[in-house]
């Protein structure tokens, strides 16, 4: 969700200088064709170059089938899907609907199972959509058990466009959780409205223990224009920090890998913590 | 995540999308049950520190029929306090020199608080004065010695000895007192407070009859858990129906930790429209939380503050608008397609 497309050194050494910080996954590419990402072309070079390190997962995700198999022949071990709790979201972004979507993975899924490979699967629009607007959590739940049912051994619930409130995420995992063990639900919180680091404190105090963040909040929001998207990883480790919760990162060295790719991108961070602590 | 969109201009306007959640617009009636079931309250006083914590930390000089039109929109919002300006010596804090004409020029709708800042007797006379006509005023202690010296240059102790004058006085004309503690969380200076000293300065305020305690996280560096930890202290010594949180978002930590005085029962909370106001102590780095953003978390749990959220939206822009800045508010930025008005 940046504008500007990233040389694959670039890539490479951010993963490598992410790989560093105690981070346990990142994320590293999508296996999707380049006509409809661009950014994310040099998928194999990307997977490839990068150091993978004993103890940290790389998912990466896999649209198709087609996907599934570049990423295993480029060397992942991990993957994710993608799918959504709203039809007109799904529809517009894969010209599907949400049960077709799903069908869809079901080749993913089988791969995966015949090749021992975990697969993660991501939820979108959990707390709203840009088409439709309201989501029932009823609806969440639904795909999320779905999904779950199909294999994925974790869950990740999106609030795509950042509109979600603490009431609302509340509302949501309490009727997620009936379907699907706390144990395989994260959250994937945007900072768009500026609720994130809230709603992902909530999903903390309902037994959630898996968080996704990113990177000097990297990633715009392609849904309201010059806002922005991805909450800081930086942000959300100094919350959890001060909250006394162990993640095993090293937020200076986190810090420092934010500067590293803002530089590289040439804009400025979108985390606080990384603002606050500049000298300059 | 997924793939980027082809159909951006088929999305909901901003309007329909959040008009439709009953997250903006007409504060909504919310079930009492739901909130009051989670604990939290059903109504929560916002206090409105823009066109004083918030200018007074904008490095322009807002000329004052700016400041006065800024006001007066809040005050059509539905904001129950507005914290108008402050009387301090304008050799100190050049922004605050209108303090009179301020004072004078804003309308005073009925139902709305317009307290002033008053750090020593002699700004108490002169914002009291017929000229200013002041009904409310506050006065701003710390939690930190090196703070209040650097700040004030007295100790705590030296300062609450002129605190208790200014209530004395105002005692005598019935003229409620509001009491701000100032690195309730942290301090640039001296790192680490621990909460008891916060409970004690608060005591002390709360004491020489100040009606309420702000406990202000001035450099922002406050995260839930030391949020809980100060709280739990202070709730020790002053009803939970007597006190403020003042959060910055220096590190991005204000809404949460906002969330977490709320859940332990905290009902007043202050915030700057468009989080006007920067950090003096973190160059570059934001100050005070933004008054959109707080409305929009507290409307989507469903609890009352009687501001229309639109109306701070809209006021947030003209502010913004007339420094020539980008606004801090994320709501704000989500919601007007332009983003930066330059």
């Amino acid at each position: 969700n940046e504008k500007n497309v990233v040389p694959t050194a670039v890539k490479i050494n951010l993963i490598n200088m992410l790989s560093e910080t105690g981070l346990q996954v990142i994320e590293a590419t999508s296996f999707v064709s380049p006509k409809w990402v661009p950014q994310m072309a040099d998928h194999t070079e990307v997977m490839q170059g990068i150091n993978k390190l004993p103890g940290i997962s790389y998912p990466v995700l896999t649209p198709n089938l087609k996907g599934f198999q570049a990423a295993v022949a480029a060397g992942a071990k991990e993957v994710s899907i993608f799918g959504a709790a709203s039809e007109l979201f799904t529809k517009k972004n894969i010209n599907c609907s949400i049960e077709e979507s799903l069908e869809r993975f079901d080749e993913v899924m089988a791969a995966a199972r015949a090749a021992s490979i975990p697969v993660r699967g991501y939820v979108s629009c959990v707390l709203g959509c840009p088409y439709e607007g309201k989501i029932s959590a009823a609806k969440v739940a639904e795909v999320s058990k779905k999904m779950y049912s199909m294999g994925c051994y974790e869950i990740s619930l999106g609030d795509t466009i950042g509109i979600g409130t603490p009431g609302s995420m509340k509302e949501m995992l309490t009727a997620v959780m009936k379907e699907v063990p706390v144990g395989a639900l994260a959250v994937h919180c945007h900072d768009t409205y500026g609720q994130a680091l809230a709603n992902i404190l909530v999903a903390l105090q309902m037994g959630v223990s898996v968080v996704d963040a990113s990177v000097a909040g990297l990633g715009g929001c392609p849904y309201a224009q010059g806002a922005s998207g991805n909450v800081a990883t930086e942000d959300l480790v100094y919350m959890l920090n001060g909250l006394g919760i162990h993640t095993g990162v090293d937020l200076q060295k986190l810090m420092d890998t934010g500067t590293f790719i803002c530089n590289a991108l040439n804009r400025r961070t979108n985390s606080k913590v990384s603002q606050a602590s500049c000298r300059l | 995540m997924g793939t980027v969109p082809s159909a951006l201009k088929h999305c909901l306007s901003y309007q329909h999308l959040l008009k439709e959640q009953l997250w903006i617009g007409e504060p909504a009636a919310p079930p009492p049950a739901e909130s009051q079931a989670s604990g939290l309250p059903e109504y929560i006083k916002i206090v409105e520190v823009g066109p004083r914590d918030g200018l007074q930390n904008e490095k322009v000089i807002v000329p004052t029929d700016i400041k006065i039109e800024l006001i007066n929109r809040l005050s059509k919002t539905g904001l129950p306090a507005i914290e108008v300006t402050s009387f301090v010596s304008s050799k100190w804090v050049p922004q605050m020199a209108d303090h009179k004409e301020v004072m004078r020029g804003i309308e005073r709708h009925p139902g709305v608080q317009y307290p002033v800042l008053t750090p020593n007797l002699q700004g108490f006379h002169s914002a009291v004065s017929i000229a200013a006509g002041a009904t409310e005023v506050s006065v701003f202690g710390a939690a930190s010695e090196s703070f209040s010296k650097m700040n004030i240059n007295c100790s705590i102790e030296e300062s609450i000895e002129k605190f208790e004058e200014i209530a004395k006085s105002a005692r005598n004309m019935d003229i409620p007192v509001r009491g701000y503690v100032s690195c309730a969380l942290g301090c640039p200076y001296e790192g680490n407070i621990i909460p008891a000293k916060v409970a004690e300065v608060s005591k002390r305020l709360y004491s020489m009859g100040c009606y309420e305690i702000s406990l202000g996280d001035t450099i922002g560096v406050g995260t839930p858990g030391s949020m809980k930890r100060m709280l739990e202290a202070v709730m020790k010594e002053i009803p939970l129906s007597a006190l403020a949180v003042h959060c910055h978002d220096t590190y991005g930590q204000a809404l949460a930790n906002i969330l977490t005085a709320i859940q332990m029962g905290v009902a007043v909370v202050d915030s700057s429209v468009a989080g006007l106001g920067g950090c003096p102590y973190a160059k570059g780095a934001t100050g005070n939380v933004a008054t959109e953003d707080v409305i929009y978390m507290l409307n989507g749990l469903g609890i009352n503050t009687g501001v229309n959220l639109y109306t701070v939206m809209e006021t947030g822009n003209f502010i913004c608008t007339a420094l020539n800045k980008k606004t801090n508010s994320k709501v704000a930025q989500a919601s007007f397609n332009t983003g930066t008005i330059h």
